[in-house]
Formats: structure tokens, C-alpha cells, sequence
């Protein structure tokens, strides 16, 4: 099986998805001649062209309300932030537009629109470019949002959400994009709302999404051979729709759930995860639920205080060593 | 190569019965039967009776939130909507009952809306800001000012990338002219070469402020020079002046794909929303003023008499029957059902709506209600 980057593993889930469908094209800030910002679309302005591969200018509201207005009659735009940072300057259209018109239309619209780009701190670029919104995007329905950790799960997920038919929310992460892993060359698809348990463990669930299920991973290898703790790591990858299924069998078998993710605490996704856990498998537990999340503030430029302020294996082992 | 010899709403010598008789000779005119004549009159006076009777329905109760009426700017909608092709389509803002009835929308469907009735066009939850026909090529009703001009660039687009000879008609009011996304939108319309047009209806004020108090730069059309787009000001009383000004737009946007920004000074006799005390920022008589010079079904009316299109008697039976029809509308949405509870959670996404191709899993609603 091949092995890839995590960035061309979306970039073929773009080509492969471009060939299928004459609908399919993708827009946004640099995706064409420069290649991306972060090189996940490079090469495909030659394969297929100015017409599906769309430089726009720096209008995130523009090219975003752009998009939905076209897929409206049938298109099916990939459109790209360079970062998701800059979906605030376009929050009128992806949340007012994307998400209603379906609603306000007596479902009589569809928006199958998917905007993508990497949501995530830790680059040392400071609180303007270390949003990660998907907190923010899951609050409101009518949308989707997909979190992928792994080049596998990210070209999978992509192939789902350009082909679903509703407005997906994509977050990736710049510090994922040069990971290798293995990528099947023949066709598959992962879907929207399936968890996975990317280890098995029975002493506690590690709960994250994101690069944050790769950080527990890590930390679950720490656990096991330091300290003789045995750690379950659920990758979410899907926020909305959700898997509760996966978490809560998950925290039934292990009795002790610690939550991790990049968001900001108050009403981060693991709010919800919790409340879940607590609605559901209220009697399964033996400890109180934990979260590790950044640290409440905007986020901070310094680079050795930012690697402290997003959640890391330290913080997740230390919180763990407090549960069991 | 844009037209700088512009009007304004200022100019005192306009002869306005004059005119009209000569836009009435405008080559998309002159050759109108009187029938069609009598059509785009119908259409006003539906859409004027219409809103009357919705007033009406708001001050029974029957009608809550916002009702923004188009009352005054009637000729503007059916002027553009009347030379709209297979592939053209519209897209407007919050005050879009003239423009969904133009396009053939009926007034059951849309008062039923009003009244948040099942049988209304969005079955109830769209709302008065927010009405939708697709299958009549309009995209809405759109509540946020200028939230709606990137879309209508969006459309414009998606014609293109078909192949289409169609082109969007992009309404918003004077007030749009100051929001951020339509500067965006015009630059992606002019750089991409999208058949977009972006229709400024200046009713003279944006909410409750004038249009001397919020924008600088004037017309507010000569803002698309900027962007390289051909832009116009033309005046809305006068159906035959809209058709002519909209028909070399849809020409531009049909022969060379390329935008146009044409400002139609229009006015409204009602507040921005009907709850909002007008008194604030306008007389009573500038009001009247407007009513007695420039109303478009007035202005329509009696040229239909002058020219012997219509007699008296034909033009008293369609506004009796406009009026007739609206009360109609009023008792089908008075009697139509509310919609199920149930509904609150249909429409939000495609894939629950249609069990049988949903290839997602997990959840997708979080209720807290058990």
C-alpha cells in the first residue's frame, strides 16, 4: 500500500472526486497556481484546469457566498481557507447562508458546499490564525463537520463530504499535513459520524478529535509503558453527525472517560461529549469525567508558551495519573 | 464606457407623463400587445393589494416579526421579472413579497407563509424575509442586507460554468450599497465575467436613514466604475423605463457575459418594517408628494386609458379581483393548519430528509427534549 502525506491524501480525494462528478471543482485563496498555501491542491490546476481549479482573491465573504449561490443550482464547490480562521470574515455566508437556505426554503434548496482548510493552533502565528471553530460550526445545524486525524480518515472523509449533500465543514491541521501513513489505491469511503477506536484499552477512554486523538495516542503509549495503564484512544473524526455509539460503549467497557481537543473549555465539543457520557453511561462511571483543552485564552504567539497552551502528551498523561 | 448621463432624484424638469410616452417607444416596449400591457398592470396592483391585505392580517395579529412591504416600488419588480428568460433567475433581500409574486409565486402560498402556516411557501419557517420558489428561478428572500449579493455572483456563475445563456438578477435596496460582501461580489462578477446583475432599488432610505445621511458618493451606482462594471441610474415609477434599463443589462449579461450595476430610484410608502414609527425620519407629505407624482400603478393606469389599452371598466375589474384574490389568500392561510411540531426538525438536512439514500451515520440532532 502506498504511503502518503496527509495533504496529498486529500488532494487525491479532490482529483479522484473532480473526475467523477463535471459538478465538482475547487476555489479559494492561492489553490491554483501557487498550489495551496499549504500545497494540498499542487498539481491540480494542470490536470484539470482553470474552470474546475479556481484561484480567488482574498474575499473570504465574496468567493464563500459565491460558492453556495452556485451550489444552489447543482455545483459542488470545494472551497478552501487558507486557514478556518478566516471563516469569521465570512460568517454571514457559511453560517447564515450555508446552513439556513435548506430551512428557510422548506427544504426545497440544497447546499452541497464543503469548506476546507487546516483549524489549529500550535504554528506560532498568534490569536488571529489559531481558531478552531468547530465548536462554533457544530452549534449550528444544518451543517456537518468532519475533524480528520489521519491521512487514511482524511482522504475517506473527503470523498464523503463532497458527495453528501449538505454543507460540510472540513478542519484539517498544517502541522498533519506532512504525516505519512498508508493509503489504499483502490476506491473507499469513510463516512460521516463513525468514530473509530484507533486503540483498544481497558482501563480508561481517551476521547479527542483532530491531531488531539494522535496526542492521545501518544500519550496511551506513555501510559502503558511508565506507568502500567492500559488507555482505549476514540478518535471522533466526525463532530457532527456524531458517533455516541463508539463513546459510549467505549466508557462502558473502560468506566473512566478523559476528554481531549483543541478547543477553547467553555462550550468546546467535549462539553457536549460530556454531557453525553454523563446522560448516557452515568452508572459506568468510576470517576469523575476530565477535560484537556487549551488553555482559556486567545492564543498565544510565544512558541514555547503556545506548546503549553494547546493540550500535549504531558498534560494528557498528568490528567490521566489523577483518574485512575 | 459608462453612461454618465445619468438622472437623479433631484432633477425638477422631469416631465414625467412625457417621459413615460417615450420609454413606452423603447424598442422592448413599442411592441407590446395590449394585453401584455394589461398583464404587468395586474401584477402591480396583485402585489399592491396583496401587501394591503398582509397589513391588515399584521395589525389582526395574524402576522408577527418584521413584514417589510414593497408598497411604491411595484413597477420595479414586474418591469425587471417581465423580461426574465428560461435561464434567467432572481435573488433579492428581505422585502421580496413583489418579487416572488412577480415570478409567479401565488398569494396563497405566500400569505399562508406570513401566517407560518404549513401551506405556506417554505412551510412556515421562512418567514416573511424569506421566500423561495426554485422551480420559478428564485433563490429568495434573504434576510441579512447584502448577505444575498455574493449568492446572486454564485448563480450567475453556476450558469456559466453550464454553459447557460441565462443571467441573475441580484436585488438589494440602497442600504446594501454599504455592506462589505457586495464590493467583494462586484469584484468577482467584473474578474470573472459573471452575468450578474446587481439591481440597487434606492427607495431613498436605509431603515430609517436617509440616503444623504449614509452614503457619500453618489449615485451609488458610479461606485461599479471601480470594478470596471457598466453601470446606470434610472428612475422605478415608470415600468417601461425599468424593462428598458433591465433589457440592455440582460443583453450585456447574455451576449457578453458581463455584470451591470443599475441604480432604479424607487420609494416606499411604508416603513422599513411596518412596526417601525417612519414619522422619525420623513414627512407625511414627502409621502404624499411621491403618491400624487410618481405612483407606478397610477402613472401605468392612466397611460392605459391615454392610449386606449384599456378601458376604465377592465382596469376597475382587475384591481377588484386583485382584491378579492388577496382576501382570498388571507382566509386560506387564516384556515390552513400550523405545521406539526414534528417539522421543526425536517429540512435541516438533506441526508434525514431522505432516509433512504443517507449513507452517514451517528447522530445528527441533540435534543434535549426526551
Amino acid at each position: 500500500m502506498p504511503v502518503i502525506e496527509y495533504r496529498d491524501a486529500i488532494n487525491q480525494a479532490l482529483a479522484e472526486e473532480i473526475i467523477r462528478d463535471p459538478n465538482v471543482l475547487v476555489m479559494g485563496e492561492e489553490v491554483a497556481q501557487y498550489k495551496g498555501a499549504y500545497k494540498v491542491t499542487r498539481g491540480l490546476l494542470e490536470k484539470f484546469g482553470p474552470n474546475r481549479i479556481i484561484d480567488a482573491p482574498i474575499s473570504e465573504a465574496g468567493f464563500c457566498g459565491l460558492g453556495i449561490g452556485a451550489s444552489m443550482l447543482g455545483i459542488r464547490p470545494v472551497i478552501e481557507f487558507i486557514f478556518w480562521s478566516l471563516c469569521y470574515v465570512a460568517f454571514d455566508q457559511v453560517i447564515n447562508n450555508a446552513a439556513n437556505i435548506r430551512y428557510m426554503s422548506g427544504g426545497l434548496i440544497n447546499i452541497p458546499v464543503v469548506f476546507r482548510g487546516p483549524a489549529n493552533g500550535g504554528t506560532n502565528v498568534g490569536a488571529t490564525h489559531s481558531h478552531t471553530p468547530e465548536n462554533f460550526a457544530a452549534n449550528t445545524p444544518g451543517l456537518k463537520v468532519v475533524c480528520p486525524a489521519t491521512p487514511y480518515d482524511a482522504k475517506g472523509l473527503m470523498k464523503s463530504a463532497i458527495r453528501d449533500n449538505d454543507p460540510v465543514f472540513f478542519m484539517e491541521n498544517t502541522l498533519l499535513y506532512g504525516d505519512k501513513a498508508e493509503v489504499p489505491e483502490e476506491e473507499y469511503l469513510v463516512p460521516l459520524g463513525k468514530a473509530e477506536v484507533k486503540k483498544e484499552g481497558t482501563d480508561l477512554s481517551l476521547i479527542a478529535h483532530g491531531r488531539c486523538a494522535l496526542l492521545a495516542l501518544e500519550a496511551a503509549q506513555v501510559l502503558e509503558e511508565k506507568h502500567n495503564i492500559n488507555a482505549e484512544v476514540v478518535d471522533l473524526r466526525s463532530i457532527r453527525p456524531l458517533d455516541e455509539e463508539t463513546i459510549i460503549n467505549s466508557v462502558k467497557k473502560t468506566n473512566r472517560a478523559v476528554l481531549v481537543e483543541e478547543n477553547k473549555p467553555f462550550c468546546g465539543v467535549d462539553a457536549q461529549i460530556a454531557y453525553l457520557i454523563q446522560e448516557k453511561a452515568f452508572d459506568y462511571l468510576d470517576a469523575p469525567i476530565q477535560r484537556i483543552s487549551s488553555i482559556d485564552a486567545p492564543q498565544i504567539c510565544s512558541m514555547p508558551l503556545e506548546k503549553q497552551q494547546i493540550p500535549n502528551v504531558e498534560r494528557i498523561v498528568s490528567t490521566v495519573l489523577t483518574q485512575v | 464606457m459608462s453612461d454618465t448621463t445619468q438622472q437623479n432624484t433631484e432633477e425638477p424638469t422631469h416631465d414625467i407623463a412625457a417621459s413615460l410616452r417615450e420609454n413606452s417607444q423603447h424598442e422592448v416596449n413599442k411592441s407590446l400587445t395590449d394585453a401584455a400591457r394589461i398583464e404587468y398592470f395586474r401584477e402591480m396592483v396583485r402585489i399592491r393589494r396583496f401587501e394591503e391585505r398582509t397589513l391588515r392580517a399584521y395589525q389582526q395579529g395574524h402576522i408577527g416579526g418584521f413584514l417589510h412591504l414593497y408598497i411604491g416600488q411595484e413597477a420595479v419588480a414586474v418591469g425587471c421579472v417581465s423580461l426574465m428568460g428560461d435561464d434567467d433567475h432572481v435573488i433579492t433581500t428581505y422585502r421580496d413579497h413583489g418579487h416572488a409574486l412577480a415570478v409567479g409565486m401565488t398569494m396563497n402560498e405566500c400569505m399562508a407563509e406570513l401566517y407560518g402556516k404549513h401551506t405556506g411557501c417554505s412551510k412556515g419557517k421562512g418567514g416573511s424575509m424569506h421566500f423561495f420558489a426554485p422551480d420559478k428561478n428564485y433563490w429568495g428572500g434573504h434576510g441579512i442586507v447584502g448577505g444575498q449579493t455574493p449568492l446572486g455572483a454564485g448563480i450567475a456563475f453556476a450558469l456559466k460554468y453550464q454553459k447557460k445563456k441565462g443571467c441573475c438578477l441580484c436585488f438589494m435596496g440602497d442600504g446594501a450599497t454599504n455592506q462589505g460582501p457586495l464590493y467583494e461580489s462586484l469584484n468577482l462578477a467584473s474578474l470573472w465575467d459573471l452575468p450578474v446583475i446587481y439591481v440597487i432599488e434606492n427607495n431613498g432610505f436605509s431603515m430609517g436613514t436617509s440616503l444623504g445621511r449614509h452614503s457619500i458618493g453618489t449615485p451609488l451606482a458610479r461606485r461599479a466604475e471601480g470594478f470596471d462594471i457598466d453601470w446606470k441610474v434610472c428612475y422605478g415609477h415608470d415600468i417601461y423605463e425599468v424593462r428598458a434599463n433591465i433589457s440592455e443589462a440582460m443583453k450585456r449579461a447574455h451576449e457578453e457575459s458581463r455584470p451591470t450595476v443599475l441604480e432604479i430610484n424607487t420609494y416606499r410608502y411604508r416603513g422599513h418594517s411596518v412596526s417601525d414609527a417612519d414619522d422619525t425620519y420623513r414627512t407625511k407629505q414627502e409621502i404624499q408628494d411621491y403618491k400624487d407624482t410618481k405612483d407606478p400603478i397610477n402613472l401605468f393606469r392612466d397611460h392605459l386609458l391615454e392610449t386606449g389599452a384599456a378601458d376604465e371598466e377592465t382596469l376597475k375589474s382587475i384591481n377588484a379581483s386583485a382584491k378579492e384574490e388577496a382576501e382570498q389568500s388571507a382566509q386560506f392561510a387564516e384556515q390552513s393548519p400550523f405545521p406539526p411540531v414534528s417539522d421543526i426538525q425536517t429540512d435541516v438536512y438533506w441526508e434525514t430528509d431522505n432516509p433512504d439514500e443517507k449513507v452517514s451515520e451517528g447522530t445528527i440532532f441533540f435534543n434535549s427534549i426526551k
